[in-house]
């Protein structure tokens, strides 16, 4: 069976350039990077290597970046690490669970569901397109704000926020500003002084690196406190031997996503995820784009086929060869209305009906052809079968 | 080789594992399916409830075992979320029965609603025309040759009785029973273990699951309590008299759902012999205790009704009918007294006839039908 892979929002292929550069740090090149010696010099260089394109792809000095085991770890740092208990934190409804739960545990040191959050959290709604209003942000600032957490791109929409706008807030107030850049990076050009962030996280894995690296900027002159201690490393940032290998995978998977973007790789991914949605849209009725209205990345379109569950048309999809998703799943596999698409606005049963297609630099016209070949016969199908659609079919 | 596609219901227990494996090996597509239906750690602390629950039904640890056997043979495997359904449709009709004084069988409501209902639709759904489970029974399709039937799907006991579930099964129509399978029919638990080992499944030595599985330590009261503080309900009062079968009122009781019938221990009283919940009255809150000699009745209604080996119940039938589920068939006359009513008479009284229990009946190995005990 052929397989088609549109779940790069989950993670990504590793390049094969980028598993060559890294090739040789399993090996050879396996020195410690705080060695004096030789050996540990010549992994020095590739951990710094790998910093400045780091550096690069953000547009910032590589003396902000700290190297991390991931996005999660990034978006912990960020907020444990400029957050104290006292401290106020606006974030949206929107966020990732690791900065949701990252900022809960900081300032109330439980994970609490986000209703019975009392005052220390300001926790701000989205419109239907899934959009923070910049206004709402402002209004919600207090004396004691400390953080300002706003995601660039949601993982499951790829809605962009209004980010320069926030980051203009946040300095007239004085406030730090971090956003989870996960979904974003390698998709559209970043630069961090546009932004007006104090830290930005990004993932290897989302970016065509390996999995289990990442990395936080934080911006010259931002105090950060943080979450592991032990040696110097990473200026005594975040504590530990340095994860050689990703970091040089990362490093390189920075620097084709930067050229990428140069070449304007951004508008084809684009142009080809538009066409698998208009050939969907075009093709099966009673369905659209959650977060149509609002600037989205290049790769991800999230459509809900009403009166169907999202969940049997995943499990039938993969069954014919197409890897696609839900909304976030939880650690048995299973799957609960997300929470970014019911903040939306939408029904429970339309957040149950939607579903993730994300593309990567992988992705061919091919596999979009296939895709656009399986889709709108299985959602029939599940249709045909589904006591939701013959209940409205009736009744309509 | 078959190229039909086969959904197995997976529930990381050592039954479902090796019908998977068994399918598998017989060169049938094979697709692994575990119904999330309970998040275990939802009541955990409440009301007294246990902190941690170990390896029961949907905990992560049987999903680990399910998903863990599909590696091995080789299938897809996936987890499908019917939480909401299983809150609805079992979880809450089971708290409801009690708290009316009945005595509730989960069992047969997440057969009914959920393995047999939802989980056909997902099967039918991914491309699996049939489902198949670790249940201990068999199905077969009567030609009309034998006497009884005509053209229809019959449910019958397996060659183990000792691990029968057909009283659990009797709400299966014939839609359901059509696209079923129950590979472990013909086979004994002791068979089934051995056949894991030859298959090399790791569980083959896991003990069995008992108990209700949304119930961790099957003690239900303080699941009902649980339950309804965490739905910011006010458990209902339903304390009330403790009276004699004569109606003397001998004393008082915290709420009927703390009794069930034929139950002798915590009743609150003393007396020189020993007396056993005879009846609970939902209505007016009482509990009717009396001697052992008041437990036995010779007849009970059934209603909602299914029957599975006829169409339709003309005349009077010989059957023997199972009223719990560790009860020897009992020889019984059954005749139709309303639309949705079957009434049971047994040739000898029967201890316990217990009101939300299942009357199930039987014409030696196959099941005539069944209704719930009111």
């Amino acid at each position: 069976m052929q397989r088609i892979y549109l779940d790069n929002n989950a993670t990504t292929p590793v390049l094969p350039e980028v598993f060559e550069a890294m090739r040789p740090y399993f090996g050879e090149q396996f020195g410690n990077a705080s060695s004096i010696h030789h050996h540990g010099q010549q992994t020095r260089a590739a951990v710094e290597d790998a910093r400045e394109s780091v550096a690069a792809l953000l547009g910032c000095h590589a003396s902000e970046i700290i190297f991390t085991s991931g996005g999660t770890e990034a978006d912990n740092l960020a907020v444990a690490g400029l957050v104290e208990t006292g401290d106020h934190v606006i974030t949206s409804s929107i966020e990732h669970h690791a900065v949701l739960h990252a900022v809960l545990h900081a300032v109330l040191h439980a994970c609490k569901h986000l209703e019975e959050i009392g005052g220390e959290v300001t926790v701000l709604p989205v419109d239907g397109r899934g959009l923070v209003d910049p206004d709402d942000v402002r209004r919600a600032l207090r004396p004691n704000t400390k953080l300002i957490s706003v995601m660039m791109a949601n993982n499951e929409t790829g809605v962009l926020q209004p980010l320069e706008e926030i980051g203009r807030i946040a300095d007239e107030a004085g406030v730090c500003f971090h956003t989870d850049a996960v979904q974003a990076a390698a998709k559209i050009p970043i630069d961090v002084t546009r932004i007006g962030c104090h830290a930005l996280s990004i993932s290897g894995h989302k970016i065509h690196a390996p999995q289990g690296v990442g990395a936080l900027y934080v911006g010259k002159g931002t105090q950060i406190q943080p979450l592991f201690y032990g040696g110097r490393h990473e200026r005594s940032r975040r504590a530990g031997t340095e994860n050689v290998p990703g970091i040089v995978g990362l490093g390189k998977a920075a620097q084709l996503a930067k050229e990428g973007l140069d070449r304007g790789d951004d508008k084809m991914m684009a142009a080809m995820r538009d066409r698998l949605q208009q050939g969907i849209l075009a093709q099966v009725e009673e369905a659209g784009v959650n977060g149509a209205g609002a600037e989205r990345v290049p790769n991800t379109t999230n459509i809900h086929f009403d009166h169907i569950d999202g969940e049997a048309l995943v499990i039938a999809l993969d069954l014919k060869g197409l890897a696609v998703s839900t909304g976030a799943a939880c650690s048995s596999g299973a799957i609960e209305p997300s929470h970014v698409l019911v903040a939306m606005g939408l029904r429970a049963d339309q957040a149950r009906a939607s579903i993730r297609f994300s593309l990567g630099k992988q992705t061919t016209a091919e596999d979009i052809d296939l895709a656009l070949a399986l889709v709108p016969d299985t959602v029939a199908r599940l249709r045909e079968l589904s006591p939701m659609y013959k209940r409205t079919a009736l009744s309509s | 080789m078959p190229t039909d596609t086969i959904a197995v219901a997976m529930s990381g227990g050592v039954d479902s594992s090796t019908v998977a494996a068994m399918l598998r090996a017989e060169g049938h597509n094979v697709v692994g399916l575990t119904m999330q239906l309970w998040n275990q750690r939802r009541m955990a602390g409440r009301e007294g409830m246990p902190e941690s629950v170990q390896g029961r039904c949907c905990s992560l640890d049987d999903v680990y075992d399910a998903r863990r056997v599909a590696q091995q043979i080789g299938i897809p495997y996936y987890v499908v979320n019917h939480e909401e359904r299983f809150e609805r449709d079992v979880v809450r009709p089971f708290v409801e029965e009690y708290l009316s004084g009945r005595t509730p069988i989960p069992c047969s409501l997440c057969n009914n609603h959920l393995k047999f209902d939802q989980l056909l639709i997902v099967a039918q759904q991914i491309g699996a025309e049939r489902v198949a489970t670790g249940h201990y029974a068999r199905v077969a399709y009567d030609d009309a040759r034998g006497k009884l039937n005509r053209k229809r799907w019959l449910l019958k006991r397996p060659a183990d009785l000792s691990k029968d579930q057909t009283y659990f099964l009797f709400g299966l129509t014939q839609e359901q029973l059509s696209r079923t399978i129950f590979p472990l029919g013909d086979m004994t638990k002791p068979e089934v273990r051995e056949l894991a080992r030859r298959h090399g499944l790791a569980l083959a030595e896991k003990p069995d699951s008992q108990e209700i599985c949304f119930v961790p330590g099957g003690d239900y009261k303080r699941f009902i309590d649980a339950y309804l503080a965490e739905q910011g309900e006010a458990l209902p009062d339903t304390a009330g008299e403790l009276v004699t079968t004569s109606g003397e009122v001998i004393g008082e009781h915290a709420g009927i759902h703390n009794f069930t019938v034929g139950q002798r221990k915590g009743l609150g009283v003393a007396t020189g012999s020993p007396l056993y919940v005879i009846q609970i009255s939902g209505a007016n809150k009482q509990v009717v205790v009396g001697g052992e000699e008041n437990l036995y009745s010779r007849a009970l209604r059934a209603r909602r009704v299914n029957l599975i080996a006829v169409e339709d119940l003309r005349e009077p039938m010989r059957v023997a009918v199972k009223i719990r589920h560790r009860h020897e068939p009992a020889p019984a006359m059954i005749e139709r007294t309303g639309a949705d009513e079957i009434l049971v008479t047994f040739d000898e009284p029967q201890r316990a006839v217990t009101p939300g229990q299942a009357a199930v009946f039987y014409d030696r190995e196959i099941v005539v039908g069944g209704g719930w005990i009111v």
